[in-house]
């Protein structure tokens, strides 16, 4: 075992899939001589070189068209978009092409490429830096959405996303990318030395994708949230003495129904927390799913806490941010209700 | 009075109940353009943007260094495969008229692309077309009943009835699977080229778009990506003047060929009269042999007619004089290599009779073997649940639940 941060994971990982398959590519704006603005793909031109470690055009439609077509001759890219919020630019690609290309043919083409972006707020990046589009991805059929909390989780399921054979759509909480976050903007940054997940096998494992985690067992109440949430959620649970169950749900698509049945029948209430805006978000997925798996053991009105419905605001981050204040009164209305 | 503004606005040159005119048309005499060594840089050879390679003269003979020289059974082969294609065409518009399929694209007047530029390049190299290259799916050995099983989305449909008809593919075939979206295979195009040669494979990939579709930004996105690696990929632009009812000006043909849109990304960009089947077998054929040395892509303008209408919900006697498509000043493909055949003496008229009927009653019976998989009304039909196969490689829980529900709730 290493202590990994969630850069040096994925690092990892695309270390490995890149010595292991010679049809692994990485691809993306940075990615190659420089090694990426977060410094995720950082050595690894150096070490596989420049044919498969792949700066490209600023370009997010092209990387991805690209993309699609060395998958569908036989090579396996992993396709860096700098940050999903400039993911836009591909969507037609994404939504239109790789969504849908093993269907229309039939089952004849298929391009098993992953796209990796860093989402999410909490680093003062306004607008253009901060976004949670992956209620966008998760309503189109034939890509799987995933988002990682953790180094550990990070590296394996970066693994089974490279290794899948569908298209999978993995985006990385950028937050938390050097260290477990609560939440609170004024604390010490906390490294990932300090929580168990920093620990990461150096060689290659992998993490299911389709599988979600409890990382916190409780009985009062269930919080279903991903991504930096999950560290919220848990110091949020911590200070207000209520004894909430916190699901990692870690894949979005496709999601893991029987874990959110089983402990929402137990606790009879549940809370849902999501960074992405609220209206038409995930949340709303996962509230329906809930409701019509567990609505005979519901005790209280499910609730959702999600960032705002506004575009993320530079100046007012953390009134902006949903965090543990919030997520505590929303444990408070499921319990009194 | 309508006030007129400053703004440009584009114009075609005539409209319905006006004179055909084709004056803007720089065409080149036949033999008149050099053929530069395939290793020449982009901007020296710029005057290929701006010409037209022509081989087949007005009196039906060949001219210039770009005749390809090919032996009259390899013509007499193409020849019949854009007979066949029209004729496919002819059969497949008709059976939409009765209601058989839903829609339907022709190609007319634009066979030689497609079919040429097929039989210039290998089995190997991967064909990424747009919805009016029929012609390639017909040069490749596709069966005519396969296409036409496709349009019916039949229980013989290579798409399981996942597709509008015409988005045709053959994995063995080495044709991808086309999309209504317009350009997006282009840069995949591209990306297959690049794993081509990242292989060290020699095929190449080749891929098609109209020019209204230059417009779109996976275009730029492919000759960024084509000139940065230096992929070997030939780009092509099937310029037939119309995309639906606006004319190529629309898409800034009015203002350089779409052929000089190579030479900003240092890739060489080649006019070719699109209705003269030798000149784009020749440009076809000079494109590959730089893709398969490593010389790069090509782009590569084919100036022909959309002699039909855009497709079957289509009515172009509403924007465009009817009588354009004979006064076409590059003419007819097919009838111009038909001539030409005739003049070397080796077909005639009454052989071409012949072989159009015979390919009529092709088309005729493989529509009628066709009909018996099924049509949209009758006969076999695909099984529903089917649709939900393939969205992923396994298919998940929730579609699985949902796929019962739609069984258990009696399918409809």
């Amino acid at each position: 075992m290493a202590q990994m941060n969630m850069i040096q994971a994925l690092n990892s990982a695309m270390d490995i899939a890149l010595s292991r398959d010679p049809s692994v590519v990485i691809m993306g704006e940075d990615v190659g001589y420089f090694g990426g603005v977060f410094r995720c793909t950082d050595g690894l031109q150096r070490k596989h070189g420049d044919h498969r470690v792949l700066d490209t055009p600023i370009a997010e439609g092209g990387i991805v068209g690209t993309a699609i077509g060395m998958g569908v001759n036989g090579m396996r890219p992993v396709a860096e978009i700098q940050f999903a919020d400039y993911i836009y630019p591909a969507f037609d690609q994404i939504v239109s092409e790789l969504a849908r290309l093993r269907h229309r043919s039939a089952g004849d083409f298929f391009a098993p490429i992953t796209i990796r972006s860093p989402s999410g707020g909490g680093i003062r990046g306004g607008q253009t830096h901060s976004q949670s589009p992956e209620g966008i991805f998760t309503h189109v059929c034939g890509i799987k959405v995933v988002m990682p909390s953790n180094p550990y989780d990070a590296k394996g399921m970066l693994l089974s996303a490279i290794e899948d054979d569908d298209p999978v759509v993995f985006f990385e909480p950028k937050r938390i990318y050097n260290g477990p976050f609560d939440g609170d903007p004024d604390k010490p940054a906390r490294p990932w030395t300090t929580h168990p997940k920093g620990e990461v096998p150096e060689g290659h494992y992998t993490v299911p994708l389709g599988k979600a985690e409890i990382v916190r067992a409780g009985t009062d109440a269930t919080i279903v949230t991903y991504g930096t949430m999950v560290h919220v959620a848990v110091a949020a649970t911590e200070k207000c003495g209520i004894d909430a169950e916190i699901i990692d749900v870690r894949s979005m698509a496709p999601l893991d129904v029987a874990t959110l049945r089983t402990s929402v029948e137990k606790t009879g209430r549940c809370v849902i927390v999501h960074e992405a805006t609220r209206f038409s978000g995930y949340g709303a997925e996962l509230s329906a799913t809930i409701q019509e798996e567990c609505f005979w053991h519901l005790e209280a009105p499910i609730q959702r806490v999600a960032g705002w419905d506004t575009p993320y605001p530079h100046a007012f981050e953390w009134e902006y941010f949903p965090g543990q204040k919030r997520i505590i009164n929303a444990l408070r209305t499921v319990m009194e209700a | 009075m309508i006030q007129k503004s400053r703004l440009h606005i584009p114009h075609p040159p005539a409209r319905p109940g006006e004179a055909p005119d084709f004056s803007y048309l720089k065409i080149s005499a036949p033999g008149e353009v050099p053929r530069p060594d395939v290793n020449t840089p982009a901007m020296e050879m710029a005057d290929l943007a701006h010409s037209m390679v022509r081989v087949l003269k007005d009196d039906d003979k060949t001219t210039g260094p770009w005749n390809p020289h090919l032996e009259p059974e390899v013509l007499q082969v193409g020849l019949r495969h854009m007979m066949l294609t029209r004729a496919f065409d002819d059969r497949m518009q008709r059976v939409q008229r009765q209601g058989k399929i839903s829609f339907y694209i022709k190609s007319t007047g634009e066979e030689a692309v497609a079919v040429a530029q097929c039989m210039a390049l290998r089995p190997g190299d991967m064909l990424f077309p747009s919805y009016r290259q029929q012609g390639l799916q017909i040069a490749r050995g596709r069966k005519l009943v396969d296409l036409m099983c496709q349009c019916l989305s039949n229980t013989r449909d290579m798409c399981k009835g996942r597709q509008m008809p015409i988005m045709y593919h053959s994995r063995e075939g080495n044709l991808f699977s086309i999309s209504g979206n317009l350009t997006t295979q282009y840069p995949q195009a591209v990306g297959w080229a690049m794993a081509a040669a990242m292989k060290g494979e020699d095929n190449l990939a080749a891929s098609w778009i109209g020019d209204g579709s230059t417009a779109e930004p996976d275009f730029h996105h492919a000759l960024t990506f084509a000139s940065v690696y230096q992929a070997p990929v030939i780009l092509n632009v099937v310029n037939n003047q119309w995309a639906i009812s606006t004319f190529q000006a629309f898409a800034g043909g009015g203002r350089e060929p779409f052929a000089a849109r190579g030479l900003g990304y240092g890739i060489p960009g080649i006019r070719v009269d699109g209705n003269d089947f030798l000149a784009v077998y020749a440009v076809t054929e000079w494109a590959a042999e730089r893709a398969r040395t490593g010389a790069g892509p090509t782009l590569i303008e084919h100036v022909t007619y959309r002699a039909s209408a855009h497709s079957t919900s289509d009515d172009p006697s509403r924007y465009r004089p009817k009588e354009d498509s004979e006064s076409w000043p590059l003419g007819d493909p097919i009838k111009r290599l038909k001539q030409y055949l005739v003049q070397l003496g080796v077909w005639t008229e009454k052989q071409h009779k012949a072989l159009e009927l015979e390919l009529e009653k092709h088309a005729s019976d493989s529509w009628k073997e066709a009909v018996t998989y099924g049509t949209m009304s009758e006969g076999p039909a695909l099984d529903p649940s089917d649709m939900f196969e393939d969205v992923y490689k396994e298919i998940p829980e929730h579609l699985k639940r949902q796929r019962e529900q739609m069984l258990a709730e009696g399918g409809k």
